[in-house]
């Protein structure tokens, strides 16, 4: 254990500034009188002027350790959760072996906890090999060690109805819930690279319309429906995705819903260079459909803030643009695009920025230890925010092993000043401790 | 002119018509005995064709060869993902010997756009996926203008797949500036997505009812079904494609004998033109793949002899 910490003058959620004293990887006192607390023998971080926040937690990342090294490992990928103020990810399935037996998670959980500067936790497949064809070993991924809870065949579709149906049941027996990655293949298939509009239509690509998530969504909503099962909607996209939520919330459907930074902030405008960069699946949307999102997180329609946070090699990236690799870097990013998009805007207020980066995606995704309120007794994993600063974000300084940085170049509003995993900082004044 | 033709968008009036002009002097070298002239001599000009290509390819390389450039093909089959080398690495390995010009066809739109980030030297678009193929829109204009001595207040109408056109792009692209106005017809399912805003923004027409257009045209260009690019069944079958859309018999008769009739290539006979048309006496087809060398010719010239050079 380290030297407990006394994190002085923060503001707090829903009051004022407080101090906060932690030890033993709790918070051990929370006092609203200045200099009320011991400081001796205690580490101070002088926290005035920062907002404290429960850790943040990532629904969605792609740490591509085992197989793809050269583009992220679980070291590099922590490193870079923890500058982004998380002191939790969940790391998708689709690396190489397939995240898809108890064995292969319980190698991700413990390759997380050896790094040690976020809690890993694996996302297990929903079909062998994210075929879409037979169900994964579920219920073994759910008892081992790791105590999978989320699975995704995340990067593809679980496309057959019926396998979609038996997995949403299956996973009931353990409280598991089915991260889905909405695209019917029949209507956005293998060349399918961009938004299906205007822009597309102009730059000869081809494109995939919002009208193929939407169907997925919906009829997974009602596949939900029938289970009495859970059903998550990986990285939503679309106006119509919102429509159906509202209405799937509106009929009391165990549906819940995550966004991408990068789809409440870029638009199919950036398309117009062919930069690789910007290819991402689904892919950057209109302007409405930027709107309908902004508004959906704002509510609570859609729940969670998740990166999709996905690595790639320079060369991966390096081909035509239909040619190129899926996804753009996320993790460093993200409380930065929020707090631009909605906090500066004033959609969400700190404590909504806690709602949907860090309680709900801890309560999707089972984390019990995660996303919980600032109070004596509970995990001390919390990160403490600059509200007042501003980053010109700059590719080459990413802890990431990867460059597929969308943001390259362009300032965002607020900055993680430290984080602190189960009480130890992981990440002191935007550097890692 | 810019130092690369990615886009049409790339040229100004001025610089069409400057190349117009010189494809005419080209045109004239092409009837000599000796086609041959020296002002691109010591140059290297590269065709790298990604994808497979007869006319257009043998089309720049003798453009090339009559200018006395040393022109090469290289034909990297399939896409360089495929073999696993990225795009990137690809074209500065060729571009490291020393080219002047890197003349690229690819199956992906957009390609041209990022090689010409990478290289130092000149890139010309030889056709990038369903995107542009701009040498062809120059050579298409260049045909129609020779033909009807201006495409100022001119209709011209364009039929086919344009969904899976690069042609269409090009083409919609610079008859508008050049004062054509300008008529696309398809079916619903081969327009381009949002095609409306785009017309609306661009000032073309768009039409799926290519009898009520026909009649009204100076011109039409017949654009070929691309079936290797349709695995969705954009038609029922192609009879039905060419009830509705073939450049037919009774549509030629239509059209009457004075109104020219152009056709990119390769043809679908019988689909989107039937032989009677595509070998009537106002046929441009054959006149188009001429006027390609000549067009290329001067484009190659323009990007690659200097400013002030004269043929």
């Amino acid at each position: 254990m380290t030297d407990p910490i006394l994190i002085q003058g923060g503001s707090l959620l829903g009051g004022g500034a407080a101090d906060v004293l932690v030890a033993d990887g709790v918070i051990a006192a929370v006092s609203t009188t200045p200099g009320a607390l011991e400081t001796t023998g205690v580490r101070v971080i002088d926290a005035d002027g920062l907002v404290v926040l429960p850790g943040l937690v990532d629904l969605h990342t792609h740490l591509r350790e085992p197989g793809r090294e050269d583009a992220e490992t679980i070291r590099t990928g922590s490193h870079a959760a923890a500058l982004g103020g998380y002191t939790a990810v969940l790391a998708m399935a689709n690396t190489n072996p397939v995240t898809d037996t108890a064995e292969a998670a319980e190698r991700v959980h413990e390759l997380g906890r050896q790094v040690g500067v976020v809690d890993v936790q694996p996302v297990g497949a929903v079909t062998k090999g994210l075929a879409g064809e037979e169900l994964a070993e579920l219920g073994l991924m759910a008892r081992s060690r790791a105590g999978v809870r989320v699975f995704s065949d995340d990067g593809r579709c679980v496309q057959d109805a019926r396998v979609m149906r038996r997995a949403l049941e299956y996973v009931k027996a353990f409280g598991g819930v089915i991260s889905q990655h909405s695209q019917d293949s029949s209507l956005a298939g293998p060349e399918a690279c961009c938004h299906e509009g205007e822009i597309s239509g102009r730059l000869g690509l081809t494109g995939w319309p919002g009208v193929a998530e939407e169907v997925i969504v919906a009829r997974d909503v009602m596949l939900a429906r029938h289970t009495g099962s859970r059903v998550h909607v990986a990285h939503a996209s679309t106006a119509g995705t919102v429509e159906v939520l509202r209405w799937a919330r509106s009929q009391g459907i165990a549906v819940t819903a995550e966004v991408t930074p990068h789809h409440l902030l870029l638009t199919t405008e950036e398309l117009l260079g062919y930069d690789p960069t910007y290819k991402v699946n689904p892919p950057l949307r209109p302007a409405e459909d930027v709107e309908a999102l902004r508004d959906a997180l704002a509510d609570g329609t859609i729940d969670a803030v998740a990166t999709d946070h996905a690595p790639h090699a320079r060369h991966d990236k390096q081909h035509a643009f239909g040619d190129a690799a899926f996804g753009m870097l996320g993790l460093e990013t993200a409380l930065g695009v929020v707090a631009s998009v909605m906090v500066d805007s004033g959609r969400l207020d700190w404590a909504g920025v806690a709602r949907v980066m860090s309680h709900n995606p801890a309560r999707i995704a089972g984390l019990g230890g995660h996303g919980r309120p600032i109070e004596v007794g509970e995990p001390a994993h919390l990160t403490l925010i600059d509200p007042a600063a501003s980053v010109t974000v700059d590719r080459e300084a990413s802890a990431s092993l990867s460059r597929n940085n969308p943001w390259h170049g362009r300032t965002l509003s607020a900055a993680v000043h430290t984080t602190l995993l189960r009480g130890v900082p992981t990440v002191l004044e935007g550097k890692l401790a | 002119m810019n130092k690369h033709l990615l886009s049409v968008d790339d040229l100004t009036i001025d610089d069409v018509n400057t190349l117009f002009t010189t494809a005419a002097e080209m045109h004239d070298v092409q009837r000599r005995e000796v086609k041959k002239l020296p002002a691109l001599r010591g140059r290297t000009v590269i065709n790298l064709f990604f994808e497979d290509s007869t006319r257009t390819r043998s089309s720049f390389e003798l453009a090339g060869k009559w200018l006395s450039a040393d022109t090469i093909n290289l034909a990297g089959k399939g896409s360089s993902a495929s073999k696993g080398e990225s795009l990137r690495d690809t074209v500065l390995t060729i571009a490291s010997m020393g080219v002047d010009a890197l003349v690229i066809r690819h199956s992906a739109s957009g390609a041209c756009h990022q090689v010409a980030e990478w290289v130092d030297c000149s890139v010309v678009n030889a056709g990038d996926g369903t995107h542009e193929h701009p040498t062809q829109a120059l050579l298409d204009a260049y045909t129609l203008v020779r033909r009807l001595g201006t495409l100022e207040d001119k209709h011209i109408v364009l039929v086919g797949d344009l969904t899976h056109s690069r042609v269409f792009r090009s083409n919609v692209g610079l008859l508008g500036r050049l004062g054509a106005r300008v008529t696309v017809v398809a079916p619903p399912t081969l327009m381009p997505s949002g095609v409306e805003a785009w017309s609306a923004s661009a000032g073309f027409e768009t039409s799926y009812d290519l009898d009520e257009v026909l009649p009204k045209a100076d011109a039409v260009m017949m654009l070929r079904v691309q079936r290797e690019r349709m695995s969705g069944g954009f038609f029922p079958t192609a009879r039905e494609y060419t009830v509705g859309y073939g450049l037919t018999r009774d549509r030629l008769a239509v059209l009457g004998e004075e109104v020219p009739i152009c056709h990119p290539g390769p043809m679908n006979r019988g689909l989107e033109i039937a032989a009677d048309a595509a070998d009537a006496a106002q046929s441009l087809i054959l006149e188009q793949v001429s006027s390609g060398v000549a067009v290329r010719m001067s484009v190659l010239y323009h990007l690659l002899a200097g400013e002030g050079a004269s043929a």
